[in-house]
């Protein structure tokens, strides 16, 4: 089974996007995608990019929803500095020390970070584990190295511990 | 009377995506340094995929989700080829 | 033009009419701040508004037209909505490295030298 599927969840995303691209369910394409599905996670297989562990499925779910809703309030925060309606706002680097070591955890930190229009990545010390962000509106420091450090690493951490 | 609304409202997302292009190309041609214009070229991208999905619902066909699909994974490409470009001077080592 | 649209009952076409406008705005937004953002890493924040939720309304209102025009599930456009989101951040992790490469190559004011908290403790 190991062999056959060495990365089950990569294997059934690509087989429902196969699924979703053709629209249909029918024997054929379905045939074809399966295939497709084996042979992407045969390559991934030889890539070799270690193998992730989801420990909490709910907990990511949950996480999930949070991205969602923090980057609909940061959308319209971004807005109203675009539109002039937040005059007194000051754009800066923020240094914020992180403990997460994982490449994947990490991973999906700076694609949630940059996702969110208020703050992009811009470099990860990894020896030392700083992470340097640019905020639109810093405000105060200290609530931004909580919110990351609280609200996404902490749970990312248990993910993919 | 779902037309009249269908197509105003097309009409103006149109109108408003053609904006953001022209701000986007403006980016481009006005830099200043290089990264500039290639931010500029990435909003673009974004926003012309945006554009053929509109064109798409207008005609009624699927030809322009394929466009769409594509100038998407171009996008992305050539994007990055840029960026690394900007950090070497060189696509290829 | 728009002759299938006629087809459409208006429980669809007023959701798809409202997506559509949400969208574009947003992303008319995000490219404005192309124009009216200052500095480069300000700027850098700008393309996610129409990467992110305007990107979502408008395959959002696409997915609503086409699925209720066929009368089945048309869910293709799942394909884009990924791929925009996953590479757009990628995309924009690469630009800002690489400009704050060439910055420090140049010595530019206001960029950070690294990553790390200096002892001395460099205000930038």
């Amino acid at each position: 089974m190991r062999r056959l599927l060495p990365h089950p969840v990569v294997s059934g995303c690509l087989f429902l996007l196969w699924l979703l691209l053709n629209g249909t369910v029918e024997p054929g394409p379905a045939l074809v995608g399966l295939v497709v599905a084996l042979l992407g996670g045969w390559a991934l297989a030889l890539l070799d990019p270690g193998q992730p562990r989801l420990r909490r499925p709910g907990l990511a779910l949950r996480l999930a929803g949070t991205v969602l809703v923090d980057v609909a309030r940061s959308n319209l925060a971004v807005t109203r500095i675009i539109l002039g309606l937040n005059k007194d706002r000051q754009a800066g680097f923020i240094r914020i020390p992180l403990a997460l070591r994982e490449p994947q955890a990490l991973a999906v930190l700076a694609g949630i970070l940059t996702a969110t229009p208020g703050s992009a990545w811009v470099e990860f010390d990894a020896e030392e584990g700083w992470l340097l962000l640019h905020v639109l509106d810093v405000g105060e420091e200290e609530e931004w190295v909580r919110l990351v450090q609280d609200r996404y690493a902490q749970p990312l951490m248990e993910i993919f511990a | 009377m779902t037309v009249t609304l269908l197509s105003w409202s097309l009409l103006l997302a149109q109108l408003m995506l053609g904006a953001a292009m022209v701000c986007a190309s403006w980016r481009v041609l006005r830099g200043p340094r290089a990264q500039d214009r290639v931010v500029g070229l990435d909003t673009a991208y974004v926003n012309a995929t945006l554009l053929l999905i509109t064109f798409g619902i207008r005609s009624g066909t699927s030809v322009f989700f394929e466009a769409a699909l594509v100038i998407a994974l171009l996008g992305f490409v050539s994007t990055a080829a840029l960026a690394k470009f900007l950090m070497r001077g060189e696509v290829i080592e | 033009m728009m002759t299938q649209a006629a087809e459409l009952p208006w429980f669809a076409a007023v959701p798809v009419a409202l997506l559509l406008l949400a969208g574009a705005g947003l992303t008319l937004v995000g490219s404005l701040g192309m124009l009216r953002l200052k500095t480069f890493y300000e700027r850098l924040h700008a393309p996610t508004l129409g990467a992110s939720y305007g990107m979502s309304c408008i395959l959002l209102a696409s997915m609503i037209f086409f699925s209720v025009l066929q009368t089945r599930l048309v869910l293709h456009e799942i394909a884009i909505a990924i791929l925009v989101l996953l590479t757009t951040p990628v995309t924009l992790m690469l630009v800002a490295r690489a400009a704050l490469h060439r910055d420090r190559l140049e010595q530019s004011q206001g960029v950070p030298a690294s990553a790390r908290r200096r002892p001395d403790g460099d205000a930038s």
